[in-house]
């Protein structure tokens, strides 16, 4: 099969034609200078994904930021700089969400929750989102085992012929008392080894003004305020340190990873409470590694390895709230072999077996102490005959929860728990002619999401008897590429797909007594999700050199709650769309090239939603828009030096809107920054 | 040739796109004021009593306490009226109602989590004046003074973190607080009785060290005189015409159940103990309504609901279950009660699961539904009005 690579070098569509080794050095060069390539999949069903200028044009801060223009996706933010930023693709619960960076899962086992606003876009390279699965065989296991997946990719060093080093100096600045410096320097110690160092600082304030407002009937205002956003603040720091190589047919990766970070936690604003005292503390590390070997035509094998400790502590000190200091130390082990056997010119098999152990400690009183061990088993297969691809997977999930139940001190009992399920999927592609890139994919999974250690044993409100949250997903749909040499249109894609989800014992917070202070977890929710997913990627030369690229997606979404048949009606739950989740939403990005001047545009629109699944005005969420605007000039110096400048405004038109009720987010906000490079 | 023509297709596809992004894209709208909704759910009837106010608590963080007002005299149900009556208060009432009640003219409604009470005209609702008491809970009058319990006293460190809860002496001329009184942790409902007043500490933040006392203040000199153990994490306190106290507790949801208590104020002790949870209860006459549905952590789940009167005389339960059609049965979580004083119709709210609109049920004497409607979120308190 021809390896196609389309590379937009400088912006313009270079090269077509078939990946030699030997051009490797000098489009590798290009690629420091902003190089946009479409890779070749080897997946049945590709991602989407923003890579390279695509993601470094985009005014997007963090990864959640970057994410948001995707098909399908709802990004949950709570606001400002330091604001909790979680993501729900089609409707499922970010608890579904696998986010792998480069390619072990960040995990969390206390909660579940992957901060996705606390990944700067600094440091990647490419981040893409996948329904279902990564429709690839050659895999750890525990990438068959989410609903679906964002993979983040950090950058990797490529070096120009004679190059040593790379220095990347970045300092940006801008609304919310920011100051965002970062440094990255890359070395090549030898051919076959490289090194990137990486560290960013984050601090800032968090402050800005909100406004709200409401109207009479006829249009008179009847009250309108506006006040500063407080306990926003956010003080992280992240260092990165990753070491590349290649030996003798094997690629092996090691990375160590350290963040840490005070910040506020700006609750909800409410009558007479405009401001929270909230605090949250992190520090999280991991170290891992990866080593590949294709050992013969007919066998591969990839190994993994991963230790984290994650420490968090909550403060809440508001002496008009009951005062909450806890907390917890997470640690993780995770190992993972994958082999691939090849039977077949065009049939592969891989076998992966992955091993995860996760503890929690906490200060809380009564802790149990929970230990998981998860013992992850997939087989896949890959077929391919001329235009037909398929992959089937079964993965086999056993986990066994062991806590201590105690009482002042002394143990009650010792407890455990133990857990097996299958969850099979399968993926198909079809591309009819060889002429046309038009391809038909469909693609059945089930998966299911454990319940966190919160879920399970936090003092009082964690439910032991809970069982996982179960999500059985459907999708037919449709692909069509186009590359040219020349002409006006460069390149396009668009893609089609309509989905139906199934989410069965949801697991749901519901209060306990008769004080609104304590909650409880319950397996008590349905959801069906019905959704059209729309993307399309134009790339156009037009005139004077200019390059201009535009991305849309678009998404329409039924869904629905039905948890409680007997409560119908006009304000009934059920049928009643879930909270949040609108029924149209979709992005417009415009990215613009001049020579070294890039330009780009942003458009995201989030249709009307209700806060909860009784859709009544009483529950109902406006819509929201927000345009943003940037340009960034590179300036070069003498040799490879360069400077780039880059200033953003966001939320041009100053709406001011709120993504969960009562967090207000921020109006008309800017950013500078300036880099220098080498 | 084929490049041409394809091209044509992918731009006018592109193009085709936008519009309908355009097309889909529903524009904001100015946030106009709650309107509140009536609804016709029975015949007019007129009594002394011409209506009652419902306060829904509103789930912690949602910022929807609200207010319906049911009309006898015209049988409509009015929900969602405080934006109506005040519409230049931003954020309309705030953060989860706790307590409401009716003193001369004025209407107070406790709203916990805004730390404050709103004042209002009681036939109108509209807003005259606000105190701010930081977790204020529960509302009781005596006087000219309100008495409005709060779980937010001084913080003590010694060497561990302490705060205990007070009594706000509140002047109702001019919304002033002008005295406090220091009780148990986290203190709950409160009751007058023959110069004392006695108030149920429950010590909920206090996990699994729970109050188990009734704090009982000296009107007059406004200190607290004494302490009577009644039984863990008490919440409700009704006194009945014997000036016997009705103390209910919640137990700690697990071993300890929730109970009823009778506190025989002048022989100053305990005279009765029910084996009858408590969620919520309503004196009226010498019949003591009580509703509940018990959670408990042993298995996870809300005990069967209890509807039943308590006779105050003979201190037994008189009627195990005071709804006679079945309605029980759709009712998930009984949550409020009140008894019309002139016709005994007994109003319950359902919370339901606490995120979704509650109801609220009208039965009759004979504990026949007469009516139910649609309230707003945790629909919890009731006061009538003359």
């Amino acid at each position: 099969m021809p390896v196609v690579w389309c590379v937009l070098s400088l912006c313009l569509w270079v090269a077509s034609a078939h990946a030699q080794i030997s051009r490797l050095d000098s489009m590798q060069y290009l690629q420091n200078v902003t190089v946009y390539g479409v890779k070749p999949y080897a997946e049945v069903i590709p991602a989407q994904t923003l890579s390279g200028a695509k993601l470094e044009a985009l005014s997007s801060h963090s990864v959640a930021d970057a994410i948001r223009y995707f098909a399908g996706v709802q990004i949950k933010d709570y606001g400002g700089v330091g604001g909790l930023k979680t993501v729900d693709v089609r409707s499922m619960g970010s608890n579904h969400m696998g986010v792998f960076y480069d390619g072990i899962q960040l995990g969390n086992a206390q909660n579940g929750q992957v901060d996705l606003g606390r990944f700067s876009l600094d440091n990647i390279d490419e981040v893409a989102l996948y329904n279902g699965q990564k429709s690839e065989i050659f895999q750890s296991a525990r990438d068959f085992g989410t609903s679906g997946s964002i993979y983040l990719r950090t950058r990797r060093p490529q070096f120009a012929m004679g190059q040593t080093d790379h220095l990347l100096v970045t300092m940006r600045t801008g609304s919310f008392g920011l100051a965002n410096p970062s440094v990255r320097w890359e070395h090549k110690f030898s051919p076959h080894v490289s090194l990137s160092l990486n560290t960013e600082g984050t601090l800032a304030s968090g402050k800005y003004h909100f406004r709200y407002r409401k109207f009479f009937s006829d249009g008179e205002l009847a009250w309108d305020t506006t006040a500063v956003r407080r306990n926003g603040d956010v003080q992280a720091l992240r260092a990165e340190a990753s070491l590349f190589g290649t030996y003798d047919g094997s690629r092996w990766m090691g990375k160590l990873y350290y963040y840490v970070s005070e910040r506020g936690i700006p609750g909800a604003i409410v009558n007479n409470v405009w401001k929270t005292a909230q605090r949250q503390w992190d520090r999280n590390f991991f170290a891992q590694g990866s080593y590949e070997r294709k050992c013969s035509e007919r066998y591969e094998l990839r190994a993994q390895a991963k230790y984290a400790r994650d420490y968090l502590r909550y403060l809440n000190p508001d002496t008009t709230l009951m005062l909450i200091d806890n907390k917890f130390w997470q640690d993780e082990i995770y190992l993972s072999t994958a082999h691939k056997v090849t039977l077949a010119r065009d049939w592969d098999v891989n076998l992966a077996v992955d091993y995860q152990w996760n503890y929690l400690n906490s200060t809380q009183v009564n802790f149990v102490y929970p230990t998981r061990h998860s013992l992850l088993t997939a087989l896949a297969t890959a077929y391919t005959w001329r235009g037909f691809k398929a992959q089937a997977s079964l993965l086999h999930t056993h986990i066994a929860d062991r806590y201590t139940t105690r009482n002042d001190g002394t143990v009650l009992a010792h407890h455990r728990k133990r857990l097996d399920r299958f969850t099979p999927a399968v993926f198909v592609s079809y591309r009819p002619w060889a002429a046309h890139d038009l391809s038909f994919r469909a693609y059945y999974k089930t998966a299911f999401r454990m319940p966190t250690f919160n879920d399970l044993y936090y003092t009082d409100m964690g439910n032991v008897q809970l069982r996982p949250e179960r999500a059985m997903q459907v999708n037919v749909g449709a692909q069509y590429q186009l590359f040219t040499e020349r002409g006006f249109v460069a390149s396009a894609r668009l893609t089609a797909d309509a989905y139906y989800n199934r989410i069965t014992d949801k697991i749901v917070a519901i209060p306990t007594g008769s004080g609104q202070y304590r909650w409880m977890m319950m397996n008590i929710g349905e959801v069906r999700i019905r959704g059209i997913d729309l993307t399309a990627a134009v790339a156009l030369r037009l005139p004077a050199d200019i390059i201009a690229e535009f991305t849309l997606s678009y998404t329409h979404q039924h869904a629905q709650d039905y948890s409680d048949p007997t409560d119908r009606g006009e304000a009934g739950s059920y049928h009643g769309q879930i909270a949040y989740v609108p029924w149209h939403n979709g992005s417009v990005a415009t990215h613009l090239k001049w020579r070294d001047l890039d330009v780009n545009h942003s458009f995201i629109y989030v249709g009307e939603r209700y806060h909860n699944s009784s859709n009544i005005p009483a529950n109902y969420e406006q819509p929201w828009y927000t345009h943003d605007l940037s340009a960034s000039y590179r300036f070069a110096l003498r040799g490879t030096r360069y400077i780039k400048v880059t200033a953003e405004a966001n939320n041009l038109f100053n709406q001011q809107y709120e993504v969960i009720l009562n967090y207000p987010m921020p109006g008309r906000n800017y950013r500078l920054g300036v880099a220098f490079g080498f | 040739m084929v490049r041409q023509s394809s091209h044509n297709r992918f731009w006018s596809l592109a193009l085709w796109s936008v519009a309908l992004l355009a097309l889909c894209a529903s524009c904001r709208h100015e946030d106009v004021i709650f309107i509140p909704e009536h609804v016709q759910v029975a015949q007019p009837e007129y009594t002394s009593v011409s209506g009652f106010y419902l306060l829904n608590e509103g789930n912690m963080g949602s910022n929807k306490c609200t207010l319906d007002y049911y009309d006898y005299t015209t049988g409509l149900y009015h929900r969602n009226i405080f934006a109506d009556a005040n519409p230049t208060q931003a954020l309309e009432m705030g953060d989860v109602g706790n307590d409401i009640g009716i003193y001369g003219s004025k209407l107070y409604a406790v709203v916990n989590c805004s730390n404050k009470i709103d004042v209002m005209d009681a036939r109108s609702a509209a807003k005259v004046g606000q105190v701010d008491i930081p977790n204020c809970r529960y509302i009781r009058f005596h006087g000219k003074y309100a008495y409005v319990t709060s779980y937010a006293g001084p913080v003590e460190i010694d060497p561990d973190y302490k705060q205990r809860g007070y009594v706000a002496k509140i002047d109702t001329t001019t919304l002033q607080v002008v005295a406090t009184c220091m009780v148990g942790f986290q203190p709950d409902e409160l009751e007058i009785v023959e110069g004392k007043i006695y108030v149920a500490n429950s010590g909920g933040y206090m996990v699994p060290n729970y109050e188990n006392t009734l704090s009982v203040i000296d009107l007059a000199t406004f200190k607290e005189e004494a302490r009577v153990p009644i039984a863990i994490n008490l919440q409700r306190v009704r006194c009945d015409q014997r000036g016997i106290l009705w103390v209910a507790s919640r137990g700690d949801y697990y071993e300890t159940q929730s109970h009823l208590y009778a506190y025989d104020t002048r022989k100053q002790r305990l005279v009765k103990e029910l084996d009858v949870p408590v969620g919520n209860m309503w004196l009226d006459g010498d019949s003591l309504y009580i509703i509940s549905s018990e959670w408990s952590y042993l298995d996870a789940s809300y005990g069967g609901a209890t509807y039943c009167i308590v006779d105050t005389r003979t201190m037994q339960v008189a009627n195990p279950m005071f709804i006679a059609d079945g309605t029980q049965n759709s009712i998930k979580r009984p949550y409020g009660v009140a008894v019309n004083p002139i016709t005994k119709d007994i109003l319950v709210t359902d919370a339901r699961n606490y995120v979704l609109p509650g109801n609220i049920y009208c039965f009759d004497r004979t504990g026949t539904l007469r009516w139910r409607e649609r309230t707003g979120d945790i629909p919890a308190h009731i006061v009538f009005t003359k």
